[in-house]
């Protein structure tokens, strides 16, 4: 675990000590049996923060969870479900440590009044750094009902066995009592202090095996509920008046035309301008009324500008790595290679967009919102309207996916600033044109290689330097000996001036721009050697977990040494995210004449310690298969300055079903090894990967994401 | 215009005053309060607020209400038969078929209604016909796999 990582994850924003004294969830509870805890009960992320010097994970607890008077477990967590899939991952843990059935576990989940502060769920850590402390608490739990049950039955602890939430006499089974029964009247809480004693690998009934998802019934029938679900009495829709480029100013306003219209309420306080009705095509009709002249500073940059631009402005770079000397390096090469790397803007587009609906009654605020970070929002709310903290509450619904785009809470800031002026419920739910201006794009960013290898076909220098994508897989992992990796400007903390718009982290936020340049250059390393792509990787490899990985990709796509380009249109890539080690194979087959590029074939070996839910796992790498596709081959934002040119999917164009190569996903199952990330790792090779396998098909290497079919037809002229 | 608009609603007969130019998605959403079909792109893009205007699936964020009088609409809510959930919907879960979710109702009707006319689909019927329907979490294979099992169970009826 690099501590990276967690830097990067590190939102400011979300930073906030709880403004509620946390004691007082249990006041508003009932009764039964409580173990508390925190992200920090465990060791990887105490030692993290140690190392770190951040804090920020409230030390008392920041999560609970109950067995209740009538035997279910509740688990209260500030963390959300988006699709990723911990509403069932989490269940699982909890069941498999208390000895309950799935079904008996409730999640509480994004509450703000209900659940303690979380950070956010973001950075592929909820398993990682969430699972274990639960897991340890449900063990408490477990421990806690077990002495009680001693004493119910009469019998020494240790001649106990719980199964199915009942416990029972080892030697006499019909002497036996339910946790229900257990908890009835009682009001017990434990501070998880130790981490107590988990279960082994060899004991699980419900980790590791494939769990169907527990929310799929609701999804299935429209009974789940997404912010935009939530209808109140009175409530009313609001459309907000938006600049046509950011950094554009309002110079004159008539917003009389809108007003005509029956029903119409139109709110102005300072910069926000909106209109609202009982009915959101209504309001949005009557939006199109509001005459409004702006000033648009003139445009300095666009989609093709921007790369130079961001080079001019780049900070001094900081070192992530180093070691040997790089002229040492450089002497020791037969051959060097120099490349620049590049990738644009790309959108979270989530298909729900950022909703939010707001009510005020006396001074309490509720919120209902589509967020990765319902205390955020909570913070915002507080700091921007002067509620006490203590008197706004957040709600998550069903998240209709979020991929880090959901973290800013600017929706929900503006439905609150909207109920508190209208003094009506009010909703505001982006159109896919704000979604696609207001979100925080994956910043453009350009990566600089000098790489030498020797006449043996070892790695003997790399020279690295990241600008603006930031450090996540940075760091790379091959057997160098003379190396220097050094970024330059973070994903989204950047200067005024930098990036147009807002850039925020990006599902495996940096990971995804640097695993392209780093394995895009390795395999014209490769090729430059006269060496297989693969041979040359486990060559210059010592980590024996991505030797692994590589291994079993081989195998499973059924690799066979050649030299690039084959015509095969092969491609391979590795790469590490949140702990997880990731190799994918791909065949790709390329129209020389129109540039498009199919996708057949990937194979995708992930090592991610223990697996939690099976089924659940791969469902979370073929979704970053799959919209991974998309940052490959079409995702990019286009712009002039500030004006967003993209605006809905008819040319911000992500995968479709038509795209589909054939995928096939193999996990090594370490059940020794903690478990580490899932929800981002397999997305961080998709560009490198088809980069390579365009290079073996066509023999022409692209240098810029996405690889559109424009962009591959001129590089064949080019040659 | 305000006028009077009648049409069948999850087999229920219905009358909305409503200006008949609104588009269909905002009426079921707001008037008659059935959430399930949902807002993507508002454009026809993405398929998200697919619903069944006999038996066929349309767009709702493009379709203006008026051209649904005397029709029979279908929503999400609507598939399950007195609890007993559709052949899709138990293939949906089954297969994992979804992550968020959020494109789940519009995808289920979308297949519902090719399914009609195409009961015995091939893999690449089925991608062909779904492909104006976008899921962002990529959910794809597995809805490809639930729509080949619910065709079989379904044997085209
Ligand atoms: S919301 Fe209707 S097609 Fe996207
Ligand atoms: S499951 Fe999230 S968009 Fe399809």
């Amino acid at each position: 675990m690099k501590e990276d990582e967690y830097c990067e994850l590190d939102f400011e924003e979300n930073i906030l000590q709880s403004p509620i004294n946390r004691r007082e969830f249990l006041k508003i509870t009932a009764g039964g049996i409580f173990v508390l805890f925190t992200l920090g009960d465990t060791s990887v992320l105490a030692q993290q923060r140690r190392s770190s010097g951040r804090s920020g994970t409230p030390s008392d607890f920041n999560a609970y969870l109950r067995i209740g008077e009538d035997g279910r477990v509740t688990c209260f967590t500030g963390k959300i479900e988006m699709g990723q899939g911990i509403v069932t991952s989490l269940a699982q843990m909890l069941a498999e440590e208390l000895d309950v059935s799935l079904e008996t576990v409730d999640m509480v989940m994004g509450d703000t009044n209900l659940c303690p502060w979380d950070r956010g769920t973001f950075g592929s850590m909820t398993t990682r750094f969430f699972g274990p402390p639960l897991r340890a608490a449900g063990a408490e739990a477990r421990g806690v009902l077990m002495e009680l049950a001693a004493e119910y039955l009469e019998v020494p602890k240790d001649r106990l066995i719980a199964k199915n939430g009942v416990i029972s006499d080892k030697s006499k089974p019909q002497n036996q009592v339910t946790y229900a029964q257990l908890a009835k009247g009682k009001k017990i809480t434990r501070r998880l202090k130790k981490e107590a004693q988990l279960k082994k690998a060899s004991e699980f009934t419900v980790i590791g095996k494939p769990v169907k998802r527990t929310d799929a019934l609701e999804k299935v029938t429209g009974k789940a509920q997404y912010a935009g679900d939530v209808q109140l009495p009175g409530m009313l829709y609001a459309c907000i008046l938006r600049p046509p480029a950011h950094g554009a100013t309002l110079k004159k306003v008539d917003t009389a035309p809108a007003q005509k219209i029956n029903g119409v309420q139109v709110v102005q306080d300072g910069d926000l301008i909106a209109v609202l009705h009982k009915y959101p095509d209504v309001a949005e009709r009557a939006l199109a009324q509001i005459k409004a002249d702006y000033d648009v500073p003139p445009a300095k940059v666009d989609d093709k500008t921007i790369f130079q631009h961001l080079l001019n402005t780049a900070p001094r770079g900081s070192t992530a790595a180093e070691g040997g000397s790089l002229k040492n390096g450089e002497s020791q090469s037969s051959i060097t290679v120099e490349e620049t790397y590049l990738n644009s803007y790309v959108a979270h587009a989530p298909i729900e967009p950022h909703t939010a609906v707001a009510k005020i009654e006396g001074n309490k605020i509720t919120i209902w919102a589509s967020t990765q970070s319902p205390f955020g929002l909570q913070s915002a709310v507080t700091n921007t309207l002067g509620f006490s903290a203590e008197n706004v509450h957040v709600l998550t619904p069903f998240v209709g996916g979020g991929f880090g785009g959901k973290n800013y809470n600017q929706q929900g800031v503006e439905a609150a600033r909207l109920a508190k002026l209208t003094g009506k419920p009010v909703q505001v739910a982006w159109s896919r044109k704000e979604e696609f201006t207001y979100d925080p794009f994956r910043p453009a960013a350009i990566v600089k290689i000098k790489s030498g290898v020797t006449e043996s076909g070892k790695l003997a220098l790399w020279d690295y330097h990241v600008y603006f994508a930031g450090s996540r897989g940075a760091q790379q992992f091959y057997e160098i000996p003379h190396h220097l990796t050094a970024v330059h400007g973070s994903g989204w903390r950047s200067t005024p001036g930098t990036h147009p718009f807002r850039t925020g982290p990006w599902r495996a936020p940096a990971n995804n721009t640097n695993t392209f340049a780093r394995e895009s250059h390795i395999d014209t390393m490769a090729e430059k050697a006269g060496i297989d792509p693969l041979e040359f990787r486990l060559k210059n490899l010592t980590d024996q977990k991505m030797v692994r990985v590589l291994k079993t990709a081989a195998k499973k796509f059924g690799w066979t040494p050649s030299k690039a380009p084959s015509g095969r249109g092969y491609g391979i890539a590795c790469g590490i995210d949140s702990g997880t080690y990731v190799a994918t194979m791909a065949e790709v087959e390329v129209n020389k004449k129109t540039g498009h590029v199919q996708v057949k074939r990937i194979i995708c070996a992930q090592d991610m310690g223990l697996v939690i839910n099976l089924e659940g796992a791969r469902l979370q790498m073929e979704g970053c298969i799959i919209m991974g596709l998309g940052y490959a081959l079409t995702e990019e934002i286009h712009f002039e300055g500030g004006k967003i040119l993209d605006l809905n999917f008819d040319t911000y164009e992500i995968t479709r079903f038509s795209w589909l190569p054939k995928i096939e996903t193999v996990l090594i199952d370490d059940k020794n090894a903690p478990a580490q990330g899932g929800g981002e790792p397999a997305i961080v090779t998709m560009g490198g990967v088809i980069a390579n396998a365009i290079y073996d098909a066509i023999g022409v290497r692209l240098l810029q994401l996405p690889m559109t079919p424009e962009r591959i037809k001129e590089q064949m002229i080019k040659g | 215009m305000k006028e009077i608009i009648q049409f069948k609603l999850n087999k229920k007969p219905v009358k909305v005053t409503v200006d008949s130019d609104r588009m269909l998605l905002w009426v079921l959403r707001t008037d008659l309060g059935l959430t399930g079909a949902k807002y993507g792109c508002g454009e026809g893009y993405c398929g998200s607020c697919t619903v069944l205007i006999d038996k066929r699936a349309v767009r709702s964020c493009i379709l203006p209400v008026k051209n649904v009088k005397g029709k029979e609409v279908t929503t999400i809510e609507g598939l399950a038969k007195n609890g007993v959930l559709h052949p899709l919907q138990k293939a949906f879960i089954a297969h994992d078929a979804l992550q968020c979710g959020y494109c789940t109702p519009g995808m289920i009707l979308r297949a519902y209604s090719f399914l009609q006319k195409t009961p015995k689909p091939t893999h690449s019927d089925i991608i062909k016909n779904l492909d104006g329907n976008l899921c962002r979490c990529g959910s794809h294979n597995r809805i490809v796999q639930a729509i080949q099992s619910a065709a079989k169970e379904m044997k085209g009826e």
